[in-house]
């Protein structure tokens, strides 16, 4: 029994056997290094639609390999990263960009990190203006004259 | 037996939680010490149970006793006894009884812990008590890990291949320690409400709890950040992944806790804002929990899912942080002091901008993390929130953060100046200069955030060593300059660690994420490849027989210039039982380099015969899991300096 599933083990190891998917045809680098460049910064910003949550430069699964695939040739073809981008978004829709396009849907998102630092900051500064002024320096007002740490009376 | 007899001491620590519950209440009433005592007793008897029961379960696993649903399930006979008693906690209902004993031990040792005022003991102790009975009665009614089968299957189906790893095997103890701490701290904050004490007191017995959740919660973030390194095989590190952000958000918020609740106990001031981190901390960590046991989230690192599971976790957070807020929302002014005044430039002033941008940053990653989820309830469309989002908005504004720091570490108390601090750190800018020369030589001109990041990072870590430098500089002679570095106090070296540790990671992180490079070849044993200056030669590969699994092992040489640097031997495992595949990456650490090596699967067709071998060269790649540890580090240390200062 062990013998069987070491053999049948074995048989796996030692490359594509017939019952697994035809292996995908072999990815090459673009040889133009600053083509190969944008194709790689292309892969990062897109997802691998069926994965749980890579995007299509970390994924190994077949669609995300067809993807880059097509992303080289289409660099090659010298299109804009804008251009394919907009492809890919028409064909699987805004889910397989990894950067969500600014529009109504997404202003919230985009608009969030401004909004909860504006509204941090004026808190902190109505604050400050209300608390009376604190005292006057002690020496050179630098903390090493008169810290000894957190836990000092 | 064993089982039921786990599941009969999982029913006895539920007992004794909720004792703890009823006798703490009772002694903070009647201000009795007897019902104190008891409620100690309740507390030890409740973590003394609980870990009766592990035990029990560890027994399970170790015995390979399959007529227990979750030894079946994630178990196997062939398995290293390691992974068994590892596999202890590899499952939902196991890990959900880590969990628990982790609270009742962090109860037990709140009850024996000297010193705060015996009324504010009872009522942490009550509150703590009732969020580990939350727990306990989920684990025992809806997640047993105690549960039997009535037919036993011969053998089990093992444990996930991919956890079957040293480094995720104490990634969740060291995890839960973290975020099951910040039960603590939550439980002393609500205390603080119950009782309406004015910050002091409180905050500092809250402070070694912030300070050890914290620094737990890095080491386990960062294990789990270093499996993902070398066990998934893409060479990333960190992926802004939901579950990821789950473990990350609890850490920011306590991040900006340990700041703020040193204010607190120093000055008195920024009382009730320490109390709302607190809780915040730890609904955080319950949200987390939530996120990553209910499946509501697509990730990578998707674990024990289950939706009607994930419904009663969200009631739970739902009570717990409702109550809290709630009594938040009407007693903080009762903690607040009129006489903790402070200028806005001032070691306090520096320490709110700190809690600013670390807050805001808790509300990006959350609202990232979340955006996907709720525009699907709303509109019902699917979004992507990935990588290039948080790059863009949590990056810049840890980059605002952190420029500010070293400035502010110098500002004296109440009341501070800028200009000092500025000449004090001349060194340290040049410094950073230097840095920002070097890296638009080395990266590239056109990696702006690159440079800028390594400028920062140079700047940080200048900053943090100036501290106890600048006081070593005062001696007169070499004498006396090691005389004042060995007198300088254990709280400022912990900072300048912390904050050291910051900078490395920055640094690692920057430069690893620009300046790596890949290469992927095909290769017959002899044929060779180059990454970045070194050459690799396949030398053989050959079939390794583990304990259960089956690897593929190739041997592969790497040389600079002709000379040996060391030799690697990546493996593809099969693991027969799953019929799933794992690679163990062959890593040879140069210095603080990373050469990190993939083995491939076998081609013969037209891309060439042989194996498909993936080299990364890693630069600085060791900075980014060493910056946590001294970060960790600097907070164990505050935690040494408090308890020096205590006795």
């Amino acid at each position: 029994m062990r013998g069987a599933a070491l053999i049948l083990a074995a048989a796996l190891l030692a490359g594509p056997v017939a019952a697994q998917e035809p292996p995908p045809p072999p990815e090459r680098s673009l040889s133009d290094p600053a083509q190969e460049a944008r194709a790689q910064a292309l892969f990062r910003d897109i997802r691998c639609v069926v994965c749980q949550n890579e995007s299509i430069a970390d994924s190994q699964a077949g669609i995300a390999g067809d993807l880059r695939r097509r992303i080289r040739e289409e660099v090659a073809a010298g299109r804009s990263d804008q251009t394919i981008k907009a492809d890919l978004q028409r064909l699987y829709g805004d889910f397989v960009l990894l950067k969500p396009p600014v529009g109504p849907r997404t202003w919230l998102l985009w608009g969030a990190p401004f909004l909860l630092i504006v509204i941090g900051g004026a808190a902190i500064l109505m604050r400050l203006r209300r608390s009376p002024a604190g005292p006057e320096p002690t020496g050179d007002g630098l903390i090493s004259a008169q810290d000894e740490g957190p836990d000092a009376a | 037996m064993i089982a039921e007899f786990g599941a009969f001491l999982l029913a006895l620590a539920f007992a004794a939680t909720l004792l703890q519950v009823g006798l703490s209440t009772a002694a903070r009433w009647r201000g009795s010490d007897a019902l104190g005592g008891a409620a100690q007793g309740a507390a030890t008897a409740a973590a003394v149970l609980l870990a009766l029961a592990f035990a029990m379960l560890i027994q399970a696993f170790v015995a390979s006793d399959f007529s227990v649903e979750n030894v079946a399930a994630n178990s196997h006979t062939d398995k290293p006894l390691f992974y068994k008693v590892t596999a202890a906690w590899g499952s939902h209902e196991g890990s959900m009884l880590l969990w628990c004993l982790t609270g009742a031990l962090f109860s037990a040792a709140m009850a024996w812990t000297r010193g705060p005022e015996k009324t504010f003991r009872a009522s942490a102790l009550a509150v703590h008590g009732g969020l580990n009975a939350l727990f306990l009665a989920f684990l025992a009614f809806t997640s047993s890990p105690f549960a039997r089968l009535a037919e036993p299957p011969v053998e089990g189906a093992s444990l996930n291949p991919l956890l079957q790893d040293p480094a995720l095997a104490i990634h969740p103890p060291m995890l839960y320690l973290g975020y099951v701490g910040f039960s603590a701290v939550f439980a002393l904050a609500v205390a603080a409400l119950i009782e309406g004490r004015r910050a002091g007191e409180w905050a500092r017995w809250m402070r070694p709890w912030v300070l050890a959740s914290w620094a737990l919660l890095t080491l386990g973030i960062t294990l789990g950040s270093f499996w993902a390194y070398y066990e998934l095989g893409w060479g990333g590190w960190w992926f802004w992944d939901p579950v990821e952000n789950a473990s990350f958000l609890p850490w920011l918020a306590g991040a900006a806790l340990l700041h703020s609740v040193i204010v607190t106990q120093r000055r008195g001031a920024l009382a009730a804002w320490t109390v709302f981190l607190a809780i915040l901390s730890f609904s955080l960590s319950m949200l987390g929990a939530f996120l990553v046991r209910s499946g509501v989230l697509t990730s990578v690192h998707a674990f024990a899912v289950d939706p009607s599971r994930g419904v009663l976790l969200l009631a739970i957070l739902g009570v717990s942080a409702g109550v809290a807020f709630s009594l938040f929302a009407f007693r903080a002014k009762l903690l607040v002091r009129e006489d903790a005044n402070f200028a806005p430039v001032s070691r306090e002033g520096a320490l709110v901008l700190n809690n600013l941008f670390l807050t805001v940053s808790v509300g990006v990653v959350l609202i990232g993390t979340l955006y996907p989820l709720m525009l699907e309830a709303v509109t019902g469309e699917a979004v992507s929130v990935g990588p290039p989002y948080y790059n863009l908005t949590f990056a810049p504004l840890l980059g605002l953060g952190l420029t500010a720091l070293p400035v502010g570490a110098m500002l004296a108390w109440r009341r501070g100046r800028i200009a000092p601090a500025l000449k004090e750190l001349k060194w340290a800018g040049l410094a950073a200069l230097g840095a920002l020369v070097w890296a638009a030589a080395v990266l590239g001109l056109g990696e702006i955030g690159a440079w800028l990041g390594a400028t920062l990072a140079v700047w940080l870590m200048a900053g943090a060593l100036w501290e106890p430098w600048s006081r070593a500089a005062r001696g007169a002679d070499r004498a006396g300059r090691w005389r004042r570095l060995k007198a300088t106090p254990v709280a400022v070296w912990a900072m300048t660690l912390a904050h050291l540790g910051l900078g490395v990671f920055l640094l690692g992180a920057v430069v690893e994420t620009t300046a790596k490079a890949q290469t992927s070849d095909i290769l017959m044993p002899g044929g060779r490849t180059q990454v970045a200056g070194v050459e690799l030669t396949l030398d053989s590969v050959g079939v390794r027989e583990g304990p259960n699994y089956l690897a593929e092992q190739a041997v592969i040489t790497a040389r600079r210039d002709g000379r040996i640097v060391c030799r690697v031997e990546p493996e593809r495992r099969l693991f027969p039982h799953n019929g799933q595949m794992t690679t163990e990456v062959g890593l040879c650490f140069q210095g603080l380099d990373d050469l990190y090596v993939v083995l491939g699967e076998r081609r013969d067709d037209g891309a060439g015969r042989g194996w498909t071998v993936r080299a990364h060269w890693n630069p600085l790649a060791r900075l980014i899991f060493l910056g946590p540890l001294l970060m960790a580090l600097g907070g164990i240390l505050a935690i040494a300096a408090w308890f020096r200062r205590r006795g």
